[in-house]
């Protein structure tokens, strides 16, 4: 099996995941499509990095990793907290800092 | 050179003097007057001194200097804060102290109402400082800033009475005119510098001789100016008669007999400058001729008796500038002259100072008359000035002014025909306003309301005037013997050779006399036998209109100078404001009204910003594609 398809499916998942952030409302679900597309990059630098045989693309997927991990605490730190105060988790709803 | 410790002291008496009166404030108000007067005192009695000092030394050591500190030191170029005092300077320096303490012991009575005396003395103590800085400088720039600094006092003297809007308007008339002769110095100065490279008396001594003579010219012409403005001759001379705004004893010393000729100072001083520009020294001889002209026909037309003295100071200065153009033949002549008027015109001034005591202030000619039974100690002094001014034998204007119209006589050539002949008209229309002034005042008959009543002056205010009516009488004489002032000034000037005589002395004298004659005689037939009327006659010719308007000086002024000046100043401030301000609201408005297009982008939601991201992140990606590819 040719390893482009891992770069096919890493571009499917990341097209999947950028279409749900623009198109979906629910934070929750805004939030795993940014995952879904964190982990498509992932297995995009995994793909390359057996392609060329170099382990520079592992190392830096384990770094996104940390990050997203860090990125996920955050995050749903914060949609609890606007949920907790607007009783709602639309991120449509969450729009003040343009007044 | 003789170096002496004590010149600091001529300067630093009256500066003391005027320090301390402005910065004590009110509690000075009670014993301010003594101080300065005796500041004054004690300079004149340093100025003595230092004479006697002079007069045991030979002729060619007797100038001393005083270095003060290091002022400017740059590369090559050094500026000394430094004092000299030679032959030239000790006349004056004799001359602003002595008649300065005159008319300080006269202000003492003449402003004892006013509450604001400590302030005048204070000013005048200021005066007298910057002055004798002014003459006692050893370069230009020293000299500038003496020369500044009795502008200063004369603007803040003029309107001491600043209460007054006409007096303010007037002060600053004589500041803003004054200032156009004060860039002249300062362009003669920089001239100096770049040319020349040193802005010394000395220094420029030196260099005159090997220096191009445009560069010379431009020096001189730009000298000329500086000395225009401060002397108050033509084409500067307006601010003069207004500046009689200030009161009497300030016209008498500032303005008549020390800083209007400042102007002659300043040229004789630079003699070695003209002697080496013969086209700047003859405008400097036009100046004169004009200005004497000029300020004897504006005399004859004034009813305001300051006015009229005023006009006469112009005059005269006039004939000391064509005296100091005349070149080494002249300059002890105009220093004579301006020593002699130092005497008589600041007598006189103190005496129309009297006459405006006696009489509530009245300026106007035309409402005196017959004061000579009321103030025979005024009419007297004022009487001795006036044959001194008029130049009748053995008074001092006779000995000065002879000396002028005579050494322009000599100048050779149609020039010397043209300013001898000058001066001899001047002579005449001089004793024909004078005589008009005297006969107005004293002699006519009574013109004056019966609420009027004329008294002599205390003896604090005649006392200064029989002193300077004394100096009126004698100072020619003494100075003109056995050619005094003449040999005292002659180490200063470059040697002049020929000696062309057109008329022997004694037919200049007398024809001289004669012009006197006859301008006395015309003013006695048209005041003395005929009735004066107490108003100005309306009905009078186009010339005597324009006489009483100054020959129209600020018509032409205000029409070529101030309207146009007006003018300017109101098209660039529309440019101002439509063109720079213009541009500065733009840049604001332009700001504001992208800033409210691009606002509408910025929606608040996420959403539309992660489409936005995704957007460049594409188009990133598609122009990499593109470029690599």
């Amino acid at each position: 099996m040719s390893l482009d398809n891992y770069l096919y499916l890493s571009a499917i998942l990341f097209t999947i995941g950028a279409v749900g952030v623009v198109v979906r409302r629910n934070a929750i679900v805004v939030f795993m499509c940014v995952e879904l597309m964190l982990n498509a990059a992932n297995l995009t630098l995994v793909t390359f990095s057996r392609i060329n045989g170099s382990l520079d693309g592992q190392v830096i997927a384990f770094f996104t990793m940390v990050v997203a991990a860090c990125e996920v605490v955050v995050g749903l730190a914060i949609i609890v907290t606007i949920y907790r105060s607007r009783r709602s988790a639309s991120i449509d709803d969450a729009s003040l800092l343009k007044r | 050179m003789v170096t002496n410790s004590g010149l600091i002291y001529l300067i630093a008496l009256p500066l003391f003097g005027a320090l301390s009166l402005l910065l004590l404030g009110r509690r000075a108000d009670k014993w301010g007057h003594l101080l300065a007067t005796a500041m004054s005192a004690s300079a004149f009695g340093v100025g003595l001194f230092q004479l006697s000092e002079m007069l045991n030394r030979e002729a060619e050591s007797r100038p001393v200097t005083q270095k003060l500190f290091s002022w400017i030191s740059v590369g090559t170029f050094n500026v000394d804060a430094s004092l000299l005092l030679d032959q030239l300077s000790i006349c004056f320096v004799l001359l602003i102290t002595g008649v300065g303490t005159l008319i300080h012991i006269y202000s003492i009575s003449y402003m004892s109402h006013d509450p604001d005396r400590r302030r005048f003395f204070a000013y005048l103590n200021l005066f007298i400082a910057a002055m004798l800085l002014l003459v006692l400088g050893d370069s230009y720039l020293n000299l500038y800033v003496g020369w500044e600094g009795v502008g200063l006092a004369s603007y803040l003297l003029i309107g001491f009475w600043n209460q007054k809007a006409a007096y303010a308007t007037a002060s600053k008339k004589a500041f803003v005119m004054n200032r156009i002769g004060d860039m002249g110095l300062s362009f003669a100065i920089m001239i100096a510098f770049a040319s020349l490279g040193t802005v010394s008396f000395s220094g420029v001594k030196e260099h005159a001789h090997h220096a191009s003579e445009a560069t010379m010219t431009a020096i001189g012409i730009m000298l000329l100016v500086a000395a225009v403005g401060k002397s108050a001759q033509f084409p500067l001379q307006a601010w003069l008669g207004d500046a009689m705004a200030g009161p009497t004893p300030v016209s008498a010393l500032i303005h008549a007999a020390t800083m209007v000729t400042a102007g002659v100072y300043l040229i004789v001083r630079s003699n070695f400058v003209f002697d080496a520009a013969p086209t700047a020294q003859l405008l400097v001889v036009i100046v004169g001729a004009i200005t004497l002209m000029f300020g004897a026909l504006v005399g004859t037309a004034k009813d305001d008796i300051k006015k009229a003295l005023a006009a006469s100071t112009m005059s005269q200065i006039g004939y000391m500038i064509l005296g100091a153009g005349l070149g080494p033949a002249g300059y002890a002549f105009a220093i004579m002259h301006l020593l002699t008027h130092g005497f008589f015109k600041a007598g006189m001034f103190l005496g129309a100072g009297s006459v405006m005591h006696g009489m509530n202030d009245e300026v106007n000619m035309r409402r005196y008359g017959g004061l000579r039974k009321f103030m025979p100690i005024t009419f007297i002094t004022f009487g001795l000035g006036y044959l001194a001014i008029i130049g009748v034998p053995p008074f001092a204007g006779f000995y000065s002014k002879d000396m002028i119209i005579e050494t322009a006589l000599n100048a050779g050539g149609a020039k010397g025909i043209i300013l001898g002949s000058v001066a001899l008209l001047g002579a005449a229309i001089t004793a024909f306003y004078m005589t008009r002034v005297m006969i107005l005042t004293f002699t006519s008959s009574k013109r004056w309301d019966d609420n009027q009543h004329p008294h002599e002056s205390p003896i604090l205010m005649w006392l200064p005037m029989a002193i300077l009516a004394i100096g009126s009488v004698t100072s020619g004489f003494l100075l003109s013997r056995g050619e005094t002032l003449k040999h005292w000034l002659e180490p200063l000037f470059e040697e002049h050779g020929e000696h062309t005589e057109l008329l022997p002395p004694i037919v200049v004298s007398g024809l001289a006399l004669l012009m006197v004659a006859i301008g006395v005689a015309i003013a006695v037939i048209k005041y003395q036998l005929s009735e004066v009327d107490a108003v100005a006659p309306e009905d009078v010719t186009v010339f005597t209109r324009i006489a009483r308007r100054d020959l129209l000086q600020d018509d032409i002024n205000e029409a070529l100078f101030m309207r146009p000046g007006q003018a300017l100043t109101s098209a660039l401030v529309k440019v101002d404001q439509s063109v720079v301000d213009g541009a500065v609201h733009g840049m604001g408005k332009m700001a504001l009204s992208s800033g409210s297009v691009l606002r509408k982008s910025q929606t608040g939601f996420v959403r539309s910003y992660a489409v936005l991201i995704l957007i460049g992140a594409a188009a990133l990606i598609a122009a990499i594609w593109v470029v690599t590819k």
